[in-house]
């Protein structure tokens, strides 16, 4: 479970403070889906850079499964994002020169997965994104848009995270291929097995989540259960 | 991650960029090459000046004539021009206990003319106790005999290159036949050819086989012109235990022949065969040293070829490191994989270097005739200096990845 409590960032560069969070509070149960939306430069980004335990905030506490995470090192956040977050970036940030299997079996490097349940673990992965088997062995940079990024939340899946992270994970992908992510969050979501969070500036990629915290200017300006949820197919 | 991890994602990263990393580690091949092959050719002419200093003689002590002056090459010619050794010294140093045999010389260089040749040699005035102090093998013939010595006979013994100069030609080796029975003129002076010696090998300043022996009277009478001073009193001492106990008493002898209080006044030089050694080898190895040091600039610039290429690739994968980072990659976890790429482009430098540097030291013995010797120490030391510069040239590259902010590495384009 996440829990915020008056979280504020303040970035100072040269002597010049910019403040992007103002004491946000909130809380995301287990197995949630919800969206952050706000229009660009809100403090989306910073928000689940500290959410995803890659950055800490300059004030207010985070807990993340009962542990603060707010006051952390360097190497004990790495544990933190190792073993419990899954990040999905707009854009993508696959290895191009690696598989498809390679891509997604990474994180499992970092966390000693030994290495013969390594592609099993990864399989899983893949076919819970839905991405054809015949795809896994090629490089990355041979695949569409859609499936780099469905490559890119199986590895976000591998380890087994409490939470996946998505920032803008449609921003680089048209309409159509935008719903194929889309719909795999919701599949994903459908056993409750992983809380995600989906950042994003539309209303309309935000309305495919059960839940929608609009934020501006780096403050909660509304948090809302999402009454008109998109489904893009019931089947599983 | 573990070490195999580490190694594939090495192998990986590395076979993206082939001409990359094949010219970076070229940089160390020939680092690492020039290194072993330059030492070798130190450690090459360490050894033969060492096996040719011991081929004179064994448990040999030279005197020779002249102020008091540094160790230099026991055999180089020129020296003799100080005149304080005389045969009454030689006779009295015979006289010192442990000495097996004694061997008086006078040299100098001289025209040498044969029915079509001639050429320019040292030439050496001799006893019959010669070949045994100075281990000298006569092939065929004979040695000056001690009837030549009393009878001031004008015979000569040549040396295999004397023989080659004087009696072969362009495409045929002389024989021992050809020369045995001929007259040559040395000085002008008429001198019958009685004997050929065993070629000992050696070049340069140091060629034992381009040399003429002739009794040690008719040296005095005909060519050098001076009965009074000699070139040199070999003594070959009874054994090595003695040598010291030997070279002291004669020192103390000549002291006292010659009036001379104070040792470092001394007009001629005591040398000891381990003495010459020893010497020799200090100067070989500056050489040796010498030759390595230039190696190693370029090992150098082999090394800042990697560090550029590593902070190249750190730069190119600004993001990929975020990434690892966002996905739970501590930073040893980062520094180590730039450190394994920097250590293998090296240490795989060092592999190809070590094999070049030996096959270009062979070549150069099959191309020149420089004598030369790849030791097992330098081939270990290529390969610790290469895994060593891979860590040097690495380290800073590594840290600079390591230490990236994974925020701003992700955001970076
Ligand atoms: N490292 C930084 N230093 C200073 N200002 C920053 C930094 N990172 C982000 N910002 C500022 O914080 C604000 C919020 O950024 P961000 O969280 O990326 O917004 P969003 O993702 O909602 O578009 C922006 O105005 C941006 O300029
Ligand atoms: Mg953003």
């Amino acid at each position: 479970m996440i829990s915020c409590r008056n979280i504020t960032k303040v970035y100072v560069n040269d002597g010049m403070e910019t403040p992007v969070l103002k004491e946000v509070s909130f809380d995301v149960n287990d197995g949630e889906f919800v969206a952050i939306m706000g229009p660009s430069g809100s403090g989306k980004s910073t928000l689940m850079h500290i959410l995803g335990a890659l950055d800490a905030p300059t004030s207010g506490t985070y807990v993340l499964d009962n542990n603060d995470v707010s006051k952390l090192s360097d190497d004990e956040l790495a544990d933190v994002r190792r073993n419990k977050i899954g990040f999905v970036f707009q854009s993508f940030n696959l290895l191009s020169r690696a598989t498809v299997l390679r891509n997604v079996a990474l994180p499992l490097t970092y966390a000693g997965v030994p290495k013969e349940e390594r592609r099993e673990k990864a399989a899983q992965a893949l076919i819970a994104t839905g991405l054809p088997e015949d795809r896994w062995d090629h490089l990355s940079n041979q695949l569409s848009g859609g499936q780099m990024q469905r490559v890119a939340i199986a590895r976000a899946l591998v380890n087994n995270p409490s939470i996946i992270l998505a920032d803008e994970p449609t921003g680089n992908l048209d309409t159509k291929t935008g719903e194929i992510v889309l719909d795999t969050f919701q599949k994903l979501n459908r056993g409750h097995k992983h809380t995600i969070v989906l950042i994003t500036h539309e209303l309309y990629v935000a309305e495919h989540a059960d839940r929608i915290i609009h934020i501006r200017d780096g403050s909660i300006l509304s948090d809302e259960k999402n009454l008109n949820k998109r489904i893009i197919s019931h089947s599983s | 991650m573990k070490a195999s991890d580490i190694f594939e994602e090495t192998y990986s990263s590395l076979t993206v960029n082939k001409a990359r990393s094949g010219l970076t580690i070229l940089g160390i091949v020939i680092g690492i090459a020039s290194v072993i092959a330059l030492v070798a050719v130190g450690q090459g002419a360490q050894g033969s000046i060492k096996s040719s200093i011991q081929s004179i003689g064994s448990n040999l002590i030279i005197v020779v004539p002249g102020a008091s002056r540094n160790l230099g090459y026991g055999v180089s010619s020129g020296r003799g021009s100080a005149q304080t050794l005389t045969p009454e010294d030689a006779n009295a140093i015979s006289q010192v206990d442990g000495i097996a045999a004694i061997s008086p010389e006078v040299s100098g260089r001289y025209q040498v003319v044969s029915r079509g040749a001639n050429t320019n040699t040292s030439i050496w005035g001799v006893t019959p106790a010669y070949p045994d102090v100075r281990n000298v093998q006569v092939d065929q013939g004979v040695f000056v005999t001690a009837a030549d010595l009393s009878a001031i006979n004008r015979v000569a013994v040549i040396g295999p290159t004397v023989l080659q100069d004087l009696f072969g030609s362009k495409d045929s080796t002389a024989t021992t036949d050809q020369a045995i029975g001929q007259t040559i003129r040395i000085k002008g002076t008429e001198f019958k050819i009685v004997g050929v010696t065993k070629s000992k090998g050696g070049s340069g300043f140091n060629n034992q086989d381009n040399i003429i022996y002739v009794p040690l009277t008719s040296a005095q009478r005909y060519l050098v012109g001076s009965r009074a001073y000699l070139t040199e009193v070999d003594i070959e001492a009874q054994d090595e235990q003695s040598m010291t106990n030997v070279q002291n008493s004669v020192t103390n002898l000549l002291l006292q022949r010659h009036n001379i209080s104070d040792p470092t006044q001394a007009d001629f030089n005591v040398l000891n065969q381990a003495d010459i050694v020893a010497a020799a080898s200090s100067v070989t190895g500056t050489f040796t040293v010498l030759l390595g040091a230039i190696a190693g600039i370029s090992l150098l610039v082999g090394g800042i070829g990697i560090m550029n290429m590593m902070l190249t690739t750190v730069t190119e994968r600004t993001r990929e490191i975020g990434l690892r980072k966002a996905i739970g990659a501590k930073k040893k976890d980062i520094s180590f994989q730039f450190l394994s790429e920097s250590v293998a482009l090296t240490f795989s430098g060092g592999v190809v270097g070590v094999i070049f540097g030996w096959l270009t030291a062979w070549l150069i013995t099959q191309f020149s005739g420089i004598v030369t010797q790849v030791s097992v120490s330098s081939v270990a030391l290529a390969f610790g200096v290469s895994a060593a510069i891979g860590i040097v040239f690495g380290y800073y590259p590594a840290r600079r990845a390591a230490s990236l902010n994974p925020i701003e590495a992700l955001r970076y384009e």
